[in-house]
């Protein structure tokens, strides 16, 4: 029994359609697939190098007993003084925008800016740290030069993360705490921010993670690639675990690739690590929301 | 709503207007951050400017500020540059498209929820990882099917940014496919258009300066990415469009320089920041661009 020309017609639509959707599929499993194939490529790499060893010694010329330490410590430093500089500032903003300034031209101004900062290319940022924080304060090649320009750098993140978090409380928990008779400051403090804390902190916790695998700002900076001491003091010049793994992979000797992608396997961990811990905390405060 | 907390003692008032004051100033950080990049920028810019003409900037097809016989022709960067990211937009585009249209229009909305969150991982890989894989394993793999393929070249690096900024591209495309309203796909359908005809014909022609702003932002990242062509693309300046061959960006030759120990205040010093200069202004005219195009979907469909 043949089937009409239109049945025929019909059935080739609904292949053609088919087809597509499998090739949609295929584009976001594809670029999930080469994603796994790298994790699995760094972990294999990494193998043999991953030890306790690796994580509590210092560089070296010979690639087996180099170690990240220096890079691991650098890196802690510098996102706990990138974090303390920027999410005051950050969250700050994002009050004064959602609380204070709403739809006035200040805010407005500042809205522009942190929209078009959110855009900068992060080796530009350290064109500015280079130029503002190292010669002009004369902070020199140091942790806090590097905290200052990475702060710049996470501040637009900052802010429009704690705005999202502010916005989720609702207007009318601020006008109960007005007709209370609390002041502006007041309400913010005791009402909105507590209420919001959870939101700002997950998104914080994102936007610091997001300064820890940057490298390229900091090498502008001035951050080392090759040190054999940890840092004393936020005036000591310092590295961190991605400048210790480009200067491992600008080598030209095998020994230094895995030990590169140890290195990368560190940093993989230190952002899951952080990540998750973001992700637990969301989920625990949200169960208490009560509204 | 502005409240008027009329039986506050005074030096309650003077506080809340402290405090409001303090706020302010962390907000305006943003604005003098922006107002430091330009200045910074523009004053060794002038200062670059001043040994070198602009005709030669812009004229000459050689970038050797290190060598003896010095020229300080931007094309080669600049050439580097485009040259990477035409292919991480030739990688991204499909890609990103597709597969914002699948998550838009095709998947069940469980699927939806665990794949998107899956593909913007592929965002937040740090771009030192991605510099890695482009030298280990993306270019040999190349070399065994392409010719002459140099151990660093534009390629490799070129395609696996490509694979960092799908999430870019399929995110921002995915809310303006998303937002076309239903009433128009459903009047489509009741046209009798079936579903991919509804897709090319009416939805994506809707979405499309949603879609096109997430291109343009897309190529700015790719422009301003570092890490990725600093390690894998071969740090050489060289005037060409082959693609198998050694070449530097302009983002790769600031990290270069800033490897090195150039003093501050001499003529190679401020190449970097001639050349940040160049990266700001194509940068920035792109986000505008890709500002203006979101907007406008916005507008178009709220």
């Amino acid at each position: 029994m043949s089937s009409t020309p239109r049945r025929d017609s019909v059935r080739n639509r609904r292949l053609l359609e088919r087809a597509f959707v499998a090739l949609c599929l295929l584009a976001v499993l594809l670029p999930l697939g080469l994603l796994a194939l790298l994790i699995g490529r760094v972990l294999v790499d990494a193998g043999g190098r991953l030890s306790w060893g690796f994580l509590t010694s210092y560089p070296s010329r010979r690639a087996a007993q180099a170690g990240i330490l220096p890079g691991l410590v650098g890196s802690l430093y510098l996102t706990g003084l990138t974090a303390t500089i920027a999410l005051p500032l950050g969250v700050g903003a994002a009050v004064y925008l959602e609380e204070y300034g709403r739809r006035g031209r200040l805010a407005h101004l500042i809205e522009i800016n942190i929209a078009n900062l959110a855009g900068v290319p992060s080796i530009i940022y350290g064109l500015l740290g280079l130029e503002l924080f190292v010669r002009t304060v004369g902070m020199e090649r140091s942790l806090l030069a590097g905290a200052c320009t990475m702060a710049l750098l996470i501040l637009p993140i900052v802010i429009m993360a704690s705005r999202e978090a502010l916005r989720t409380v609702p207007d009318t928990l601020r006008e109960s705490a007005f007709a209370l008779g609390g002041s502006h400051w007041q309400v913010v403090r005791q009402v909105v921010l507590p209420l919001a804390f959870p939101g700002i902190l997950t998104g914080s916790i994102l936007a610091v993670s997001r300064a820890i695998g940057e490298a390229a700002p900091l090498i502008v900076v001035g951050a080392l690639t090759y040190i054999a001491f940890l840092p004393r003091g936020i005036n000591s010049p310092f590295t961190v675990l991605p400048i210790q793994i480009f200067n491992w992979v600008s080598r030209p000797q095998e020994a230094f690739m895995v030990n590169a992608a140890a290195g990368i396997v560190v940093l993989l961990l230190t952002l899951l690590l952080l990540n998750g811990l973001a992700i637990y905390l969301r989920n625990r405060m949200q169960k208490r929301r009560y509204w | 709503m502005k409240p008027g907390p009329a039986t506050l003692p005074r030096t309650g008032l003077i506080r809340e207007w402290i405090i409001e004051r303090a706020l302010l100033g962390s907000g305006m950080i943003a604005v003098v951050t922006t107002v430091a990049i330009v200045v910074v920028l523009a004053l060794e810019t002038v200062a670059f400017f001043r040994e070198v003409s602009l005709g030669q900037f812009l004229g000459d097809t050689q970038w050797t500020p290190l060598f003896a016989d010095k020229h300080f022709g931007i094309w080669p960067l600049l050439g580097g540059t485009l040259l990477t990211s035409a292919i991480a937009i030739a990688v991204a585009l499909p890609f990103g498209l597709l597969a914002a249209i699948y998550l838009s229009e095709f998947a069940a909305e469980g699927v939806r929820k665990a794949l998107k969150p899956m593909l913007e991982l592929l965002a937040g890989v740090p771009t030192i990882v991605y510099g890695y894989f482009a030298v280990v394993v993306v270019t040999p793999m190349l070399q065994r099917v392409i010719g002459g393929l140099a151990g660093f070249n534009a390629l490799g690096p070129g395609i696996v940014m490509g694979v960092m900024i799908i999430p870019m591209i399929s995110s921002l495309s995915e809310d303006a496919l998303h937002a076309v309203p239903m009433s128009v796909k459903e009047g489509a359908h009741a046209l009798g258009a079936t579903r991919l005809a509804t897709l090319l014909r009416v939805t994506i022609p809707s979405a499309f300066s949603g879609i096109t702003a997430s291109v343009v932002l897309a190529v700015s990242r790719a422009i301003g990415e570092t890490m990725i062509v600093a390690i894998a693309a071969g740090q050489q300046p060289r005037f060409t469009l082959d693609p198998r061959v050694p070449i530097e960006t302009m983002t790769a030759y600031i990290v270069q320089i800033s490897m090195g120990d150039t003093p501050t205040g001499t003529l190679e010093y401020r190449t970097i920041f001639v050349v940040g200069s160049t990266l700001f202004l194509m940068t920035f005219a792109m986000n505008i661009i890709s500002q203006r195009l979101a907007r406008r979907f916005r507008k178009g469909t709220a």
